[in-house]
């Protein structure tokens, strides 16, 4: 397993100095800070005096030098909006958004197991109908419609849950989870319905039946594991969109994460806070892709066997 | 000791009984009967062979006698009696009680018929976790013994490995381990050499006769093999396009056939096949299930055929010496 992570860790390095550097080059493309910081009114030195200190009078390959320098000593820079450091800002930001997502494809995995498990069980059953239509539904609402949807009808009108903010009981989580949950959830519950309907077809699970097991032990026991390979794979891939998604959900309920963070600092032309809030955002997209490799390496033993001990 | 509260049959007494079993298929074209009218019955220590071509009805029945049909196919007549009781009556809590100490069955194909995520051994020792609530220790200790009986080299080991981990040979011999698990009355056997080596298949045979002999199992051997049914099988039922055209003791019924597919069968090993000469062979091929006559299943390619044939469908009648036959002339086939 030790060689198998390094060689997938090692394979991650070049993509991600990839990310780093066009985040680099694209920021800078977005104009000048300098105009956008200073009054419309500041002279000529005034100018030339604020690019001096953020270095941006240097030519662009001296200042990614500089940037790739600091970086390695673990120093992001610091924000022009707030002059506090980079680091700091993101790694604030960042178990926002990690929370967010994680809680919801924590439901959403469980409950498209045990619904897609259930309408794979019998196929075409009224079950299986029912969930088909609405994890289609649910696949097909565009996140935003839902969230304002939401905010419309049960912030405003019935005004049972707050429109937005952190602050509160557990009733802030309600609105944000429901419009993350709701698009995984459907791809999840069709996603685990067709690689179980296949693996329930399967000789071993007639086998199983022979022996005379349970349902619930043929399903669980039996299918589901040779069913999860699939699974997992969107599963990562659904995450992924999330962490990189919650721009839309964190704008919307006012929630401090990574993708308010981000599109913050972009509006602001905070290079130092947007290149490190990208780092990091990459860093954790490769990190869950080896953590899928590794599930899908625990889950069977014949892709744990191909991989050299 | 079973969970079940019916007495072991005894030795008179069918271990399994299979009266006129009907199965039909639901498909896109309608409803097309599989399994027409289908009985046999095998006592405890006895084998049975099931023999037909692919596409006869012999492995539905087989799956309907356990229990595990496609949810397609539907059983819609008949009675499936083991212990004095009709399984088919049953609710499927109580079949389950029986899959296992009762019925139970060997697949032909035993890499996908393990589960490919799981070690062997905890597949093996899973009878004895539902039927006897063992603890996952002790199970997999069954297991080992199991696998020691079955001839796997190293049981302790490879308890622990994987399916892939085992050549093919191997693998059938932990299905049949695990099917044997608990003493069943009745072991259905369905084709349990064909993905295998000659040599292998010869050990294997070897093998469920052997732990017949010694556990007093009532085998259901399901086959194409002419050969294997001939050594292996004490009854043989011949079945065609769904229905069982002959049936009786192995050895009477090849030496002296009663209905012209089994003679055509038995015609068609080449005993003293001559080169350059063609083998001889039954003609055309058996009815689509959607088509097939109203009158003889086998008038088609029967060389005996007659008008009677075509409007009367022959009943399985019995023709003494505990034989039977569904032809209207089947005394012209013991005179030829």
């Amino acid at each position: 397993m030790v060689p198998f992570l390094r060689k997938r860790i090692l394979s991650s390095a070049i993509p991600l100095v990839c990310v780093v550097l066009g985040v680099f080059f694209l920021a800078r493309m977005t104009g000048n800070p300098v105009d956008l910081y200073l009054p419309l009114s500041a002279t000529a030195e005034q100018r030339a005096e604020f690019s001096a200190a953020q270095g941006f009078d240097l030519s662009v390959p001296a200042q990614l030098w500089n940037y790739l320098v600091d970086a390695a000593h673990l120093d992001f820079g610091t924000s022009l909006r707030t002059g506090q450091s980079a680091t700091s800002m993101v790694l604030d930001a960042f178990p926002v958004t990690l929370q967010l997502a994680g809680v919801t494809m924590l439901l959403a995995i469980t409950g498209a197991v045990l619904i897609g498990s259930l309408a794979a069980y019998r196929p075409n059953s009224l079950v299986d109908r029912v969930a088909s239509l609405l994890s289609m539904t649910a696949a097909s609402i565009p996140d935003f419609w839902f969230a304002v949807m939401g905010v419309l009808v049960f912030g405003v009108s019935l005004a049972w849950l707050p429109t937005s903010g952190t602050l509160g009981g557990p009733e802030i989580w309600v609105l944000p989870i429901a419009t993350l949950l709701i698009r995984p959830f459907g791809v999840l519950v069709q996603v685990v319905r067709g690689s179980m309907v296949s693996a329930l077809s399967a000789p071993y699970v007639k086998i199983a039946r022979s022996k005379g097991a349970t349902p619930r032990r043929v399903i669980f026991g039996h299918a589901l594991r040779n069913a999860v390979t699939p699974v997992l794979t969107v599963a990562g891939d659904l995450t992924v969109g999330l962490v990189n998604g919650a721009v839309i959900v964190e704008t919307i309920f006012g929630w401090p994460g990574i993708g308010k963070l981000m599109i913050d600092s972009i509006l602001q032309r905070d290079f130092a806070v947007l290149q490190a809030a990208v780092l990091l955002t990459a860093v954790t997209i490769f990190a869950l892709n080896i953590i899928v490799d590794v599930c899908h390496a625990l889950t069977d033993p014949r892709v744990r066997q191909a991989v050299p001990a | 000791m079973t969970t079940t509260s019916a007495p072991a049959p005894s030795a008179t007494e069918p271990a399994l009984d299979v009266e006129g079993l009907c199965v039909d298929l639901n498909t896109a074209s309608g409803t097309l009967r599989a399994v027409d009218g289908v009985s046999f019955s095998v006592r405890r220590g006895r084998t049975l062979a099931l023999l037909g071509e692919s596409g006869c009805g012999k492995s539905m029945t087989a799956l309907s006698v356990v229990g595990l049909l496609d949810p397609a196919a539907e059983v819609t007549g008949g009675a499936v009696r083991v212990r004095g009781k009709d399984t088919l009556r049953m609710s499927a809590a109580e079949r389950r009680k029986l899959a296992g100490p009762v019925l139970s069955i060997v697949f032909q194909d035993a890499l996908t018929a393990l589960n490919p995520v799981q070690p062997v051994g905890r597949q093996i020792g899973e009878p004895f976790r539902i039927h006897r609530g063992l603890s996952r220790r002790q199970a997999e200790e069954k297991a080992v013994e199991l696998m020691t009986r079955v001839g796997i080299p190293e049981p302790r080991q490879r308890a622990k490995s994987y399916p892939h981990q085992f050549s093919g040979g191997m693998r059938q011999r932990l299905l049949i381990a695990m099917a044997v698990a608990l003493d069943p009355d009745v072991l259905i056997a369905d084709e349990p050499t064909t993905a295998l080596d000659v040599t292998v298949q010869a050990q294997i045979m070897r093998l469920l006769r052997d732990l017949q002999d010694e556990r007093d199992m009532a085998v259901v051997l399901i086959t194409h093999d002419l050969a294997v049914v001939a050594q292996r099988a004490d009854d043989v039922v011949v079945m065609y396009a769904g229905t069982v055209v002959e049936n009786g003791p192995v050895h009477d019924v090849f030496s002296s056939p009663r209905h012209p597919y089994t003679r055509g069968l038995l015609d068609s090993v080449p005993e003293d096949a001559e080169r350059g000469r063609p083998l001889p062979a039954v003609p055309g091929s058996p009815p689509e299930l959607s088509a097939v006559p109203p009158g003889c299943v086998f008038q088609a390619r029967c060389p005996l055929v007659r008008e009677r044939c075509v409007r009367e469908r022959p009943s399985l009648r019995s023709t003494g010496d505990g034989r039977s036959a569904a032809c209207h002339f089947s005394e012209e086939l013991d005179r030829a």
